[in-house]
Order: structure tokens, then C-alpha cells, then sequence
């Protein structure tokens, strides 16, 4: 039997309830444990709502969702928050505060009113596993996008996490970075025993790095499975409306986009 | 090609540089909050020291400690009276209300994650206004006697944040939401507030506007005893929630991610503050300024962990007024200046010369 960490079960989410358009129509996914499930999709897609959906950050109309053969949509906010790390894609500005102060943030489901240094050991701990040590005072507004994605990751692990949920972790940075971040995710998901879903634009990086991978187009799943599998010319024709040729590179495809599909069959 | 994770320094190994540094500014902080009470109780016997009756410092400190410690220090009747019945009355009001309006203004730039979030903005004090307003020009409220300005102040700044509470929860208790019904509020009691200005009496005139300007000297130890009742309770929830308040300045999505549901937060926080600010306006009537400024300078000084932030927003309210009611009693002798319109002239140059010289960004 096929161990599943985490999956969802029939989900459907509209913004209206039954009368607006399906964002997420029976959405149903499974992520085996210390694996990357990589979901790709064009814009509106409803990657971004999936994950939202996982965490109970919105309630979907329909369906479950499961960790651990728990059903989340029974679990309180605080016990999901102990479980589930969501990292976001868009970044909002509130106050200022330093880096060490975010990663603490990563500690308020495990915690009262105060930290204590086992808390405080803890974040530096993440912190040295990320290489980001030396950040820990400076201002989180002050750092580079590279370094800010690292800084939220480490809240995630703040949180021991048993799954990280990341919304376009690679967007804004360049292509260094991206290796970067996604090479510690990859090292997290090996080592650390976590499992991760990211919802990802590159079809590159999510064919290097996702253990298995989900084609999404308007809410629905059009195709999952290992990389080789879903990232096929055919597939992106049709989800994507391009035209694209894939070369084998080292086990995982790879996506070399030529140009947009002048038919009348997209939309 | 994986890059491995390198892992330096070990658990039980020694602090690195950049922790020692963590550790000091931790201290820093606690230090800060811990001279603004001292600082209180300077100003407070300057303060003492002001009026007809001639008192020297040492007169005045030895007359607040004598009730404390009878045995240690020795007053005269006459100071005692002057210090314990005329002066300190007005700076325990001073140090009480600037508190409970700073430490409410910092909750509320927080759960509306806007650094322009204060009762003003937020149309209470216009709520409380139109309440004052109606008790003085159609002697309408709901208590008689000296309770009628008071109770309406109070009711009609309860009410208009229950509206803004009630109105932000049709459509989920976001922080925009709140804010535009706030703004909404202020200026439909504000119209109400004019309209009968317009219809009053000179006389009634000049007690609205009075009231607007914010006074401390218009109440005892009695009322002060009800209003700090109210901002024990109001804080100590707010304390309570510093946690939440820090998660809740990211985002509501990253809030919730982190365990905190965010609109729940926001309305029981949204409701001790506007307990604590309907309080104080009640009996000084309008002072405006600290709950908007004390937090800011409480954040360039402190940082944004609400956990030091609160405590050292509402100190800092309490020197803030302090200070300027200290301020307002003596610049033209005998006559006292009227509070509010003192923090304002006063704190204004010196928050816009804050925000000139700080490098960095704070909100």
C-alpha cells in the first residue's frame, strides 16, 4: 500500500458559493510522505486556492482534506498550524521587524505569552540550517527576495511543519536564487522528513525537483503524475496553448517553449 | 546536485557573536521600558511643584511618599493637601489616559495594520462628540446630573465602534473594511456634531468646543478610580493578545497559517481598545495626538514586538501628556492651556523631527 501523507478528497471552491464560477472543481490530490508534489498551471488555474484550501486558510464548498487520515476541516487553527507551514507568495509589508523576530513568528502555535530560550535555540537553530545566521538582526523589508523566501521558509520550520505548503517560491528571483531555494527545499524535504507542495510556474524547476507533479487548467486536474509523465508536449498544448519541445535531461523532461499555439482551439 | 546543508555550531556550544548581540538589544528593550516609569516620576514632581501654593521639589516628593511610607517621610498638612488633593489628582488623569491611549492607538495600528489607525481615524471620539453634543444642546442621554455628558460620550463611542465592528463583519472584519467604515462613521457623526453647533446657543457653543479641546482637571480620584478599572481590564486583554498582534501585522492569510484567526482577534481587540479610549474620553473629552504618535515613537525606539510595544506605547502616552499638561500650566501662568490642543503643538515638531532623522524605513 502506497503510504499518503496528505490528500485532498473532491474538492470544490467557488467564490459565490454554488452560483460563481469553480475555482477548484473536484480537485482530488495525494502527497506521499517526504516527497515534493509539484503543481503547475496558468494563471487562474487555481493553484494558489488549492493550497489555501490544504491549510483551512479558506473553506472550500465541498471535499476534505487529510493529513495523517485526519480530517483537517475538524481541526482547530491552532492544532493545523502545529502540522501545516504555508509560505506566501505574495509578500505584505507590515511594521518593520527583524529577521529573528519573523522566524519567531513560526513559534506562536507552540506558545502562550512567552518565548523561552528552548524557543529561542530553536530559531537559531533554523536559522544556521538555512545559512541565514547572520541576518537575524537586519530588517526583513531590508533583504534581497532570495533572502527573504529563505527567511520565510525558516518560519515554516519554526513551526515544524510536518508539510510546507509554498506558493511560487522561486517568483522575483533570479536564477541562482531559485536553485538556491529550491535546493533547500529539496535537502528539507530529504532530510528533514517534511513533505512539500509547491505551486510553481517554471515547468523546468518543478520537472527537476517534484517527486510528482499536477497539471491544473481552470480548477480542474488534467494530469498527474511523475514529471516525464505530465510535462508532454501534448499536455502543455492543450493546458498551456504552447508549443513546446521536451528533451530528456538526466530522468526529468525538459521544457524548451517555442512559441504560442495559433489555433482556434485555445482560448 | 543537492547542495548539502552545512550545519555550524552546535546546541549546547557557546553563543555566537550574533546571538550575544540578540541578548543585548533584548536587554535594551527592557531597560527602555523601565526608565519610562522613572521618568513618570520625575516629571510627576515637577509637576507637583507647579501652582500658587510655593513647593520645592523635595516638598512635593516628600508629600506623595508619606502616604506610601508614613514612616520614612514627613509632609506638611498644607502640602499634602495641595499635593494630594489639587496637583496629583490632575497627574494621575494625565498619566492614566495617556496610557490607556497609547497602549489602545499601538493595538489598533496593529490589528488594522495602518500606521494612520487611531480613535480618530476611527470616528470614536466623533461618536463621542455627537454624544456630548446631543447631551448638551437637547440635554438628551441616558444618566442625569453629571453622568449625562459622560454616559452619552461613552455610549456613542461604544456605538460607533460596534457599528464599525458590526458593519466590517458582513463582509469579514478585514483591515480595509474596518478602516473605510470607520472613516465612515467619523464623518457621518461629525455632520451630525455640526449640525448642532449650528442650532446651539453661544454658551453651548463654547462647552462643545471646550470639550473637544480635552481637559484633565475636571475630575477626581473618584472618576479616576472607574476610568482605571477600565484600563486595567482593557490592557490586560490587550497584553494578552501581543502575540497575536505581532503574527496579525503580516497579513491576515499568514495570520491565520500561524494558528491566529484573525478577524476574531481583530473584533476582541477592536473592542478592549475602544472600552479603554471611550473611557478616557468620557471624562477629559477629546485629546488628540498620542494615540497616533505615542506608538510610533514607541516603535523607533522599541521595535514591533507587541510584547514590548504595548507597555512602552502607553508609558510613553503617560509622559507624553504628562509632560505637556506639565507644559501647558506653565508657559502662561496662571492660566492653564487646555491639553489636547498643548500635546498637539507641541508633539507634532518633535514626532515630524523623529520621522526627518531616522534612516530607516518604519512603516
Amino acid at each position: 500500500m502506497v503510504m499518503i501523507k496528505l490528500e485532498t478528497i473532491d474538492i470544490v471552491f467557488s467564490y459565490d458559493g454554488n452560483s460563481g464560477p469553480m475555482i477548484l472543481d473536484d480537485v482530488s490530490i495525494q502527497l506521499a510522505p517526504s516527497r515534493i508534489l509539484g503543481i503547475v498551471g496558468p494563471n487562474g488555474s487555481g493553484k494558489s486556492t488549492l493550497l489555501k484550501c490544504i491549510d483551512k486558510i479558506i473553506q472550500p464548498d465541498h471535499g476534505s482534506v487529510l493529513l495523517d487520515r485526519r480530517e483537517i476541516m475538524k481541526m482547530g487553527r491552532m492544532e493545523i498550524a502545529k502540522k501545516i507551514g504555508y509560505v506566501q507568495q505574495t509578500i505584505s509589508r507590515g511594521f518593520p521587524t527583524s529577521v529573528f523576530d519573523t522566524v519567531l513568528m513560526g513559534r506562536r502555535p507552540h506558545l502562550s505569552w512567552r518565548s523561552d530560550e528552548d524557543d529561542d535555540e530553536k530559531i537559531w537553530e533554523v536559522l544556521r540550517l538555512l545559512d541565514i545566521e547572520d541576518l537575524a538582526l537586519k530588517y526583513f523589508g531590508e533583504l534581497s527576495g532570495g533572502q527573504q523566501q529563505k527567511v520565510l521558509i525558516a518560519r515554516a520550520l519554526a513551526q515544524e511543519a510536518e508539510v510546507i505548503l509554498l506558493d511560487e517560491p522561486t517568483s522575483n528571483l533570479d536564477i541562482l536564487r531559485q536553485f538556491e531555494v529550491m535546493d533547500i527545499i529539496r535537502d528539507l524535504v530529504n532530510k528533514k522528513l517534511v513533505s512539500a507542495i509547491i505551486a510553481i510556474h517554471d515547468l523546468n524547476l518543478a520537472s527537476r525537483y517534484s517527486d510528482k507533479i499536477i497539471m491544473m487548467r481552470r480548477g480542474k486536474i488534467v494530469s498527474a503524475g511523475e514529471p516525464s509523465y505530465v510535462l508532454t508536449a501534448d499536455n502543455i498544448a492543450s493546458v498551456y496553448g504552447v508549443e513546446a519541445i521536451i528533451r530528456k535531461q538526466s530522468e526529468a523532461p525538459y521544457i524548451i517553449p517555442v512559441g504560442p499555439i495559433k489555433t482556434t482551439m485555445r482560448q | 546536485m543537492a547542495k548539502t546543508i552545512r550545519r555550524r555550531g552546535t546546541r549546547t556550544g557557546k553563543k555566537s557573536a550574533i546571538q550575544e548581540e540578540h541578548s543585548k538589544r533584548i536587554g535594551i528593550k527592557i531597560l527602555l521600558i523601565l526608565t519610562l516609569p522613572v521618568l513618570i516620576f520625575i516629571i510627576t514632581g515637577i509637576s507637583a511643584t507647579l501652582g500658587s501654593a510655593d513647593l520645592t521639589i523635595w516638598d512635593a516628593y516628600s508629600a506623595i511618599l508619606h502616604r506610601i511610607f508614613p514612616e520614612h517621610f514627613y509632609t506638611s498638612w498644607l502640602s499634602d493637601i495641595c499635593v494630594w488633593h489639587l496637583r496629583l489628582p490632575r497627574i494621575a488623569w494625565a498619566i492614566t489616559a495617556g496610557f490607556g491611549l497609547g497602549i489602545s492607538g499601538a493595538a489598533m495600528q496593529a490589528i488594522l495594520r495602518n500606521p494612520l489607525a487611531s480613535p480618530f481615524t476611527l470616528g470614536i471620539s466623533s461618536g463621542a462628540s455627537f454624544g456630548v453634543s446631543l447631551a448638551i444642546v437637547l440635554n438628551l442621554g441616558f444618566f442625569g446630573g453629571m453622568w449625562l455628558i459622560i454616559g452619552n460620550a461613552f455610549i456613542f463611542a461604544m456605538l460607533c465602534s460596534g457599528l464599525i465592528l458590526g458593519l466590517a463583519s458582513i463582509r469579514g472584519a478585514t483591515s480595509e473594511i474596518m478602516i473605510l467604515c470607520g472613516i465612515a462613521m467619523n464623518y457621518i457623526f461629525g455632520a451630525a456634531s455640526s449640525l448642532f453647533k449650528y442650532f446651539s446657543t453661544d454658551q453651548e457653543l463654547r462647552e462643545m468646543s471646550f470639550w473637544g479641546m480635552g481637559d484633565l482637571g475636571a475630575f477626581s480620584w473618584e472618576e479616576l478610580r472607574i476610568v482605571m478599572v477600565l484600563i486595567a481590564i482593557g490592557s490586560f486583554v490587550l497584553l494578552r493578545k501581543a502575540w497575536d498582534l505581532n503574527v496579525m501585522t503580516v497579513g491576515d492569510e499568514t495570520a491565520k497559517s500561524l494558528g491566529v484567526e484573525s478577524n476574531r482577534i481583530r473584533a476582541i481587540v477592536m473592542t478592549a481598545s475602544s472600552l479603554l479610549i471611550a473611557g478616557i474620553v468620557a471624562f477629559t473629552g477629546i485629546i488628540g495626538f498620542i494615540g497616533l504618535v505615542g506608538p510610533h515613537m514607541a516603535r523607533m525606539i522599541i521595535g514591533a514586538d507587541h510584547r514590548f510595544l504595548l507597555p512602552a506605547s502607553g508609558l510613553l502616552g503617560g509622559v507624553i501628556l504628562l509632560g505637556a499638561d506639565t507644559v501647558g500650566r506653565t508657559i502662561i501662568a496662571p492660566i492653564i492651556l487646555l491639553v489636547g490642543s498643548v500635546t498637539s503643538m507641541l508633539g507634532v515638531p518633535f514626532f515630524l523631527y523623529l520621522i526627518m532623522k531616522r534612516r530607516r524605513e518604519y512603516w
